[in-house]
């Protein structure tokens, strides 16, 4: 197990200097000058190559990449907003909880519901209420989340005047956004929770258990649930690695100042050393949230275990 | 002998569709589908007025029997722009689906065919592919290739890749030890033909699904994209740039926010239905 553990810190390591080298040649080799944008509308010829001088832009391609290795990895500064000459970590610390709240809120209401959903669906495959929670479902994931949030913006603020249209204050201002984010989530989680159900339903020892008369809650609950929820798990995992980017388009729709909408404005505007230190600490998180799936994936199903413990044996041949 | 086999094919595939039909919803998606392309396909006849037609006498005018879906402030026709605009987003849609499946498919068999070290490398590549999830990823490489048909599909088909990687890689695990690969194997069958001509076929319906329910999120995505300015721009009547355009005047003609949002979700919808249909059609343990 410790094998494994390292092996995996091994190559997140790899992964993040991976990733850090893609986004920072991605943006460099991007059309548009920066040093155009922050020297202003009406700076000279001059006043580029001077602003160009200033944000390091006239060094060489390797000379950069260097330097933004150096500084990131090593000195553990993690840059300056070119657009509002503030340390990128300052902003982020203030953003964070913003795009928190939403996030884990929306993740525990689209797991709980779609939990429900599928849990409540599965045993009445093919009746009106399996049709009707996974009508519900298909809807939820097929209507746009950004269109949802302007309909709700129009029924909760035009009509009902019962919520904020956008901005941030108290929790009603995070009432709409939380519910758009969650939209999909329960759609795909019921889905998914109905599918795995029904993937056990017809195991052997499912059978069993009805033989000996057991009560069908307990079948529902005692046997089936803790083996269908293994897909679950990765779900969860990947509900986790959103919680930190947000959402941009909904924050954007909502006007929230979260870490979605700084990343959107500040590719927009070519505030690179914004987009890549996000860009990276999205990729920290999703990496950590990954090891934890495949972690609790190990933990969970003795055969995953086996491979790693003792002799290694090899895949797929039985 | 090639006869037979080509009639096999034929059967399978009449039996695909025949299982398709079977399915209520999935009856109900394609129907839905094949009406939303064909009218948007064919918007220069069925459409009452050009998508940029100006009509500075009726501006802002709500839903009536002379403009079913209103007019925007320019007067233009609002139910035309959807059926032209739906020419761009369902191509959008196709195409990012189809070169982000094919792509991930292809890689994909490479991972799972070869094994070893190709295959932690392109899997590890894939890591850092999706570190970023798929909508930011899709936005950080529209804004660097900029706005336009043809970006807007290769950034819509960069966030789709690593999932199709995964899906197909996972696919080959467990087909690599059949008996049937050491077959060919033994009567000395290229790397290549094994891989192409007897490993995918047996590992292709969940991409075809996986494309199907690629193609409706694609095309909100597309949406979600041209919304927030980037993507395909307005006067170009793709669905997302309508919302984009009328979002400003959402409180007072909130019907130029709710058509083209209805066309999206019902457009969705109705792929969504053909995908679910398609998965439970292909699924080998469903087939009597």
């Amino acid at each position: 197990m410790a094998r494994y553990i390292v092996n995996r810190l091994f190559w997140m390591i790899v992964i993040l200097l991976g990733t850090a080298f893609a986004i920072f040649t991605i943006l460099y080799f991007t059309p548009g000058d920066p040093a155009v944008v922050f020297a202003g509308g009406s700076a000279t010829a001059a006043d580029v190559e001077n602003m160009r001088h200033i944000l390091g832009l006239d060094k060489s391609y390797l000379q950069q990449l260097g330097e933004f290795f150096y500084n990131t990895f090593i000195k553990w500064d993690l840059g300056t907003s070119w657009a509002y000459n503030k340390p990128v970590v300052e902003e982020l610390v203030v953003r964070l909880p913003r795009t928190i709240i939403i996030g884990l809120a929306a993740m525990v209401l689209n797991l709980s519901s779609g939990l429900l959903m599928g849990i409540f669906a599965a045993p009445h495959e093919g009746k009106w209420q399996d049709s009707l929670t996974m009508g519900i479902a298909m809807v939820f994931i097929s209507a746009p989340d950004f269109w949802v949030a302007l309909m709700m913006i129009l029924l909760f603020s035009a009509k009902l005047n019962i919520l904020p249209a956008y901005g941030i204050g108290g929790p009603r201002y995070y009432v709409m956004p939380i519910l758009c984010a969650a939209l999909a989530g329960i759609a795909v989680n019921a889905r998914q929770t109905r599918a795995s159900m029904l993937g056990v339903f017809r195991e052997d020892y499912i059978t069993t258990a009805r033989a000996k008369g057991q009560v069908e809650k307990k079948v529902v609950y005692g046997h089936m649930l803790p083996n269908a929820l293994m897909p679950i798990i990765t779900s969860i995992g990947n509900g986790f690695s959103k919680i930190v980017a947000g959402t941009p388009v909904i924050e954007s729709v909502f006007s929230i100042p979260g870490v979605g909408l700084y990343l959107l404005t500040s590719i927009n505007s070519r505030d690179y050393p914004v987009v890549r230190i996000c860009v990276l600490f999205f990729a920290v998180f999703t990496a950590i949230s990954m090891l934890l799936v495949d972690l609790t994936y190990a933990f969970v199903d003795p055969r995953i275990k086996a491979q790693y413990s003792g002799s290694r044996k090899k895949v797929g041949k039985k | 002998m090639k006869k037979e086999k080509k009639e096999k094919k034929v059967s399978l595939f009449a039996e695909t569709l025949a299982r398709i039909w079977e399915n209520g919803g999935a009856r109900v998606g394609t129907v839905l589908f094949l009406l939303i392309v064909i009218v948007c396909v064919f918007a220069p006849i069925v459409a009452p007025y050009g998508p940029n037609d100006m009509d500075l006498t009726a501006m802002y005018k709500g839903p009536s029997l002379k403009h079913l879906f209103g007019t925007d402030g320019m007067g233009r026709d609002q139910l035309s722009r959807i059926l032209y605009g739906g020419r761009y987003s369902l191509a959008l849609g196709l195409c990012a689906a189809i070169v982000g499946s094919g792509v991930g498919a292809f890689i994909g068999s490479f991972a799972g065919y070869f094994g070893g070290k190709t295959e932690t490398l392109i899997m590890r590549l894939m890591d850092i592919w999706s570190s970023l999830p798929s909508m930011l990823l899709c936005i950080l490489i529209s804004a660097t290739l900029g706005a336009g048909f043809t970006n807007t599909v290769i950034a819509l088909a960069v966030g789709n890749v690593p999932t199709g990687v995964r899906l197909i890689r996972g696919q080959i695990l467990s087909e690599r030890s059949k008996e049937y690969l050491e077959a060919a194997e033994s009567i000395n069958c290229s790397k290549s033909t094994i891989m192409f001509k007897h490993m995918l076929p047996n590992v292709i319906s969940p991409i075809i699904v996986d494309m199907t329910m690629g193609i409706g999120m694609n095309i909100t995505m597309a949406a979600a994209l041209s919304y927030i300015g980037l993507g395909v721009q307005p006067p170009t009547p793709e669905w997302g740039a309508m919302l984009a355009d009328a979002r400003t005047h959402i409180l007072n003609y909130p019907y130029l926010i709710m058509f083209p949002g209805i066309i999206i979700a019902l457009t969705v919808l109705s792929i969504n239905l053909i995908g679910d249909g398609l998965r439970d059609a292909m699924d080998p343990k469903l087939r009597k």
